[in-house]
C-alpha cells in the first residue's frame, strides 16, 4: 500500500477559520467600536518595563511619555487584556490539538541556531515597523480593511508587497 | 446601536473581561487555523501554503460585509467606529520593514503569541525580538518622527481616497478575492510540496 505523506498536524479549513476571525471582528466593532491588535501589548510591554527601569528617561523621552498616566500602570490596557486571552485561546486549541511542547520549528535544511538568529532580527524588524505604522497586521491592516480605511489598505498592500518582493533572498529558510 | 462600549450600553468595568474573552476566540481561531507554525504562515511566500492568504482575505471580506449590513440595518453606527488614521508614508515604510520582518521572522505578532502559547522557542525569541524593536524604535524616536507624524491625511476611508461607493468596492472586491483564491489553488497545485 502506498503511503501518502502528509502534514503533521492538520489545521481548520482556512475559509471557516477566516469566517469565524471575521465574525469576531465584527463582534469587537460592535461591542468596543475598535479592532483587534497584537503589538500594541508589547509596545505597552517595553514601556512598562523602560519606566520601571528608568522613569525619569520614560517620562522626558517623548515616545514613551504618550502611553504613561499618573494614575494607571502602563499595563492597564484593553490590548494587554486582550493579548492574554490570545495566550489562553492558543493554548486551549493546542492543547485540545496535542500540540503543545517546548520546540524550535524550522526547516530540516537550515540549524536551529539560524532559525532563531532570523526569529529575532525578524521580530526586530516587525517591531520596529509595527511602531511606525503605528499597528501591525492585527491591528492596522486587518481591523483597518474591516472599516475601509486607507490606511490599513496600504499597510497591508505594503507588508505582504514587500515580503514576496524579498521572498527570494529568505528561501533557503524555508524551502 | 452600537458600538456597545462607548455608547455606554455595557458599562465599562466590563471592558477588561470582554478584552479578555474576545482575546480567548481571537487565540483559539489563529491557532486552530495553524498560524502556530511558522513553516505554514510562509508557505504563502512561496507558494506551498496560501492559508494565511485564505485567513486574511476572508476575515476581511466577512468583517467588511458584516459591518456594512449592521451599518446598513441601524445596528452599528458605522462612522463611530474607530479607523484607522492614514500617514502615508509611515503606512508604506513601516509595512515594508514589517514585510521583510515577517519573510524573515516567519511570524507577526498575533501569530507569534500563539506560538509562544504552545512554547515554540522560536516565537518567545521572535517576540522579543518585537520588544527590541519597538525600544529601538522609541530611543530613536525623534529620528522616525518626521515621517510617523507627517503625511497625514486624517482618518480616512477608502471611500474618501478613492471616491468610490463603499457598497461597489466590497462587492469588486469580493469577486477578486474568489479569483485569487482559484488562482493560488491552481499555483499550489505546481509548487513542489513542502512538509512541515
Amino acid at each position: 500500500m502506498k503511503i501518502k505523506k502528509q502534514n503533521k498536524h492538520l489545521y481548520w479549513n482556512p475559509y471557516y477559520g477566516g469566517f469565524l476571525l471575521g465574525i469576531l471582528i465584527i463582534f469587537t466593532f460592535y461591542i468596543t467600536g475598535r479592532g483587534l491588535g497584537a503589538s500594541g501589548a508589547m509596545k505597552s510591554s517595553v514601556v512598562a518595563i523602560v519606566n520601571s527601569a528608568a522613569p525619569e528617561h520614560a517620562e522626558s523621552s517623548a515616545y514613551y511619555s504618550k502611553f504613561l498616566d499618573d494614575t494607571k500602570s502602563p499595563m492597564n490596557n484593553w490590548l494587554v487584556f486582550e493579548t492574554l486571552g490570545v495566550l489562553i485561546g492558543a493554548l486551549i486549541s493546542g492543547g485540545i490539538s496535542g500540540r503543545i511542547g517546548w520546540r524550535t520549528q524550522h526547516s530540516p535544511k537550515i540549524t536551529r541556531r539560524r532559525r532563531l538568529i532570523f526569529a529575532f532580527s525578524g521580530g526586530i524588524l516587525f517591531g520596529l515597523g509595527a511602531q511606525i505604522a503605528r499597528g501591525c497586521t492585527s491591528g492596522a491592516a486587518l481591523s483597518g480593511m474591516a472599516v475601509l480605511s486607507s490606511g490599513g489598505f496600504i499597510t497591508m498592500l505594503a507588508i505582504f508587497g514587500t515580503a514576496y518582493l524579498f521572498a527570494y533572498f529568505f528561501r533557503k529558510n524555508w524551502i | 446601536m452600537g458600538p456597545l462600549l462607548p455608547n455606554d450600553i455595557i458599562p465599562f468595568e466590563w471592558s477588561s473581561i470582554i478584552a479578555i474573552v474576545i482575546g480567548i476566540f481571537f487565540g483559539f481561531i489563529l491557532e486552530s487555523s495553524g498560524f502556530s507554525s511558522s513553516r505554514k504562515l510562509a508557505g504563502v511566500f512561496y507558494g506551498y501554503d496560501f492559508a494565511v492568504l485564505k485567513v486574511f482575505f476572508t476575515a476581511a471580506l466577512v468583517s467588511l460585509i458584516g459591518l456594512l449590513y449592521m451599518d446598513y440595518l441601524g445596528y452599528v453606527d458605522m462612522s463611530s467606529l474607530y479607523v484607522h488614521p492614514t500617514y502615508l508614508w509611515a503606512a508604506i515604510i513601516g509595512g515594508a520593514i514589517m514585510g521583510i520582518g515577517f519573510v524573515a521572522g516567519g511570524f507577526c505578532p498575533g501569530t507569534s503569541l500563539c506560538a509562544v502559547a504552545i512554547g515554540k522557542i522560536d516565537a518567545i525569541v521572535y517576540v522579543i525580538g518585537i520588544m527590541v524593536g519597538v525600544f529601538i524604535f522609541s530611543e530613536l524616536y525623534s529620528v522616525f518622527e518626521p515621517i510617523y507624524t507627517g503625511y497625514f491625511y486624517g482618518n480616512i476611508t477608502l471611500v474618501d481616497s478613492l471616491g468610490i461607493n463603499p457598497y461597489w468596492f466590497v462587492f469588486l472586491f469580493t469577486i477578486a478575492a474568489v479569483i485569487i483564491f482559484v488562482l493560488v489553488d491552481m499555483i499550489r497545485k505546481r509548487v513542489k510540496k513542502v512538509f512541515y
